[in-house]
């Protein structure tokens, strides 16, 4: 089977500092990944190093999609391959409407080329049946599309209009950040219910969480921790709720001292 | 607004000319036999012959402001620019689009006027040079005794009215460019509406200035009677010379008892066209001004629409948005007088700069002795997008009286990394995301706008900021 992203020694850092120092994962289609680890130990790094944030340097590594090394190409063009980030703290832009934001992101990721080379966008009557589909999917109000992108979003809407964002772009790999930071109980229920309708065997999850609390709603095949910019164990579900139970300090702990990662 | 954008900058789009073919052109320069020679081919009375000699005395008297502009102004050269400009077949306007000489048809068509036209407008006034060659009101305007005309038309069809209030909004003696204006005035809207006429659709002209070197001094002057609305826009194109032009408008506005008139302007100069217009609204009981005033193109443009409340309770409004680029100086903002208890006023200002570009908001806020109660709220902000351009704030603020309540906030602020990295993390080309983040910063004045202008509007910034950020 091939794979989604194949991520090999990748090494990044912020300001100078070191933050990844030799990140290892395969991503296969259908997978869903769960990544965790206490504060500070890279993974919104992983990321947005992944999205290609500018802030973030890349020191060294590979990551491959799709045959192509995305390290190589902006952000823009790494959406338009299909990979998607839901982010942890999405930003406000003032007098944008979502409709209008959600219907040009639609365009330049989903956009039909046509002879010419450009994209052909979505017949507007079109989109915003999709749109509303999916916003009744995610028990949104149909007066959200008229406002402005995470402007004045309180910290539940912000992440709804995150996975509607994902929705409505079908990633191929979509990385989740910290997307239950901030949920109350019923809000994590329907972010997560929104995920798990998207999973299939074509598409793989990276979901990222310093708390185990999502992955009873979003089921990890693979659990991997992390710590000091390294993934230092990995394993199944269980993983996570031995994670639960030992706490960060004791897995991290008997690894370092058993040798088996970290430096 | 994510429409892909395949016209340069450099490739100013209204920056085409038709040969001239004029019936008039005067000589370069300005003199008093210039200034009487255009009153005798306009017909006009003894008494506008005279206000023109009266301005032009003051024009010459007058130094010029050493304020504002960057210097700029020192740079004009007044003895190199036509005053005067009649297109042939410009004796009359026309009643009928088929009228419309060809040369001159052409040139709206490239505009886009006859589509925008036949959408939504109510009348339209096309100044082409200096003389108004086509206008055409809707029938139950005309009914409802509302006049739209050109000033040299209102001046002949109605002398009583014009000579009742021209001049007395802005006299002569304001201010240099004023003066001039005064001197050497021609073309420019007239309109009454009488009380309690509520004119539903914006009335609309477009300006255009053809020939090179050539000086447009258009004259508007509108006067909303008691309880009465309307709506005004007006939008400029000027093709692109290699030597300057100057434009120096004078927009006088009287809005009586109850009345409302809204002024919108896009104007969008090409980069080599000195812009000092001079634009005042007086307004009386209870009555409410508003300009929307949006500042594209040009070399220099100074222009602080202003507002006097003139009596009790009455409300003045001004939306600016300024656009500098590369070599562009736009030094534009709001002026508002309280002159009576019990008046509000808000100015709102956005600018952007860009590729070394440079603006600035300068406005005044006044309140005389007596104008107790009132209330003002003034807001700017301006959005750098490089390094080389800058944006300076200039709020001078006068109050002569305690019992006021007065609000300044100012920002400046870039285009953030963040901003960016969202919404190219979501497939959207960098140049596309930089338009929608300043087409998001200045949607709170467009969205002011009658549609086609937002559209236009939006069309203008996106064509201005092509490939601007790199």
């Amino acid at each position: 089977m091939s794979t989604s992203l194949s991520i090999k020694d990748l090494q990044v850092s912020i300001d100078d500092k070191l933050i990844l120092k030799g990140l290892n994962l395969e991503v296969k289609p259908g997978e869903v990944h769960a990544i965790m680890g206490p504060n500070g130990s890279g993974k919104s790094t992983t990321a947005y190093a992944l999205a290609g944030h500018p802030a973030y340097e890349v020191e060294g590594g590979e990551v491959w999609m799709d045959g192509v090394n995305l390290l190589e190409l902006s952000p823009d063009e790494r959406a338009q391959m299909g990979l998607f980030l839901c982010f942890q703290y999405p930003t406000a832009i003032p007098g944008i409407s979502m409709a209008n934001f959600l219907r040009t992101s639609y365009n330049a990721v989903k956009g039909e080329e046509g002879e010419d080379g450009k994209k052909k966008p979505i017949p507007i009557a079109e989109f915003r049946k999709k749109l509303l589909e999916k916003m009744d999917l995610l028990k949104m109000d149909k007066s959200f599309a008229r406002r402005y992108l995470n402007e004045g979003f309180s910290g539940g809407e912000k992440k709804r209009a995150e996975i509607l964002q994902m929705t409505l772009l079908e990633p191929k790999v979509a990385i989740l950040d910290e997307t239950d930071s901030g949920l109350d109980i019923d809000a994590l229920r329907i972010v997560s219910e929104g995920v798990n309708s998207m999973l299939s065997s074509e598409r793989a999850f990276i979901v990222i969480t310093h708390y185990q609390r999502i992955l009873d709603y979003i089921k990890p095949d693979y659990v991997h921790i992390m710590y000091d910019g390294q993934i230092i164990l990995s394993g199944g579900p269980e993983l996570a709720l031995r994670l639960e139970e030992e706490g960060y300090d004791n897995i991290v702990k008997s690894i370092t001292q058993n040798g088996n990662g970290g430096n | 607004m994510a429409a892909t954008v395949d016209v340069n900058l450099d490739d100013y789009k209204y920056g085409f000319s038709v040969p001239e073919n004029y019936a008039f052109k005067a000589e370069k320069g300005l003199s008093e036999r210039i200034v009487k020679q255009i009153s005798e081919m306009k017909n006009e009375p003894g008494w506008m012959t005279d206000f023109r000699l009266r301005g032009y005395k003051h024009f010459l008297e007058r130094p010029m402001p050493q304020w504002g502009g960057q210097g700029m102004l020192n740079t004009i050269n007044f003895d190199d620019i036509y005053y005067y400009i009649k297109p042939v077949g410009a004796d009359k306007a026309f009643e009928s689009w088929d009228d419309v000489p060809e040369d001159i048809k052409n040139t709206f068509d490239r505009l886009g006027i006859p589509e925008a036209e036949q959408k939504f407008l109510a009348g339209v006034g096309a100044q082409y040079e200096s003389e108004v060659i086509y206008h055409s009101i809707i029938k139950d305007l005309e009914s409802k005794g509302v006049i739209f005309l050109d000033m040299d038309a209102s001046l002949r069809e109605h002398p009583e009215i014009v000579k009742e209030y021209f001049g007395t909004v802005i006299p002569p003696e304001d201010n240099k460019f004023a003066a001039l204006n005064t001197s050497v005035w021609s073309g420019g809207s007239f309109i009454y509406v009488p009380p309690g006429v509520h004119i539903d659709l914006p009335l609309q002209a477009y300006f255009r200035i053809n020939a090179q070197n050539m000086g447009q001094f258009e004259r508007t002057l509108i006067i909303v009677d008691e309880g009465a609305y309307v709506h005004y826009v007006e939008g400029c194109t000027a093709p692109t010379y290699s030597t300057d032009s100057l434009h120096s408008a004078v927009v006088e506005i009287i809005v009586k008892e109850n009345g409302r008139c809204r002024y919108s302007t896009i104007q969008n100069w090409s980069h080599n066209v000195y812009n000092l217009v001079t634009k005042r609204a007086q307004a009386y009981k209870n009555a409410t001004m508003e300009w929307v005033d949006g500042n594209l193109g040009s070399k220099l443009t100074m222009k602080y629409p202003a507002v006097w409340l003139m009596e009790d309770g009455a409300h003045g409004e001004v939306l600016s948005i300024a656009f500098a680029g590369k070599g562009q100086v736009q030094d534009a903002g709001g002026k508002i007088v309280h002159a009576a208890p019990n008046t509000s006023s808000v100015i709102t200002s956005k600018s952007i700069s860009k590729g070394g570009g440079r603006t600035t908001y300068r406005g005044l806020i006044k309140v005389a002795p007596n104008a107790t109660n009132s209330k003002s709220n003034v807001l700017c902000d301006a959005l750098i997008l490089d390094d080389q351009s800058a944006s300076d704030t200039f709020p001078y603020i006068e109050i002569e009286n305690n019992n006021v309540s007065i609000g300044h906030e100012a920002s400046v602020s870039k285009v953030s990394e963040e901003q960016l990295f969202y919404l190219m993390s979501r497939g959207i080309e960098e140049d596309t995301a930089s338009n929608m983040i300043v087409s998001g910063f200045i949607e709170p004045i467009v969205k002011e706008l009658p549609m086609e202008y937002a559209l236009e509007m939006n069309r203008l910034i996106e064509m201005e900021m092509e490939g601007s950020v790199g």
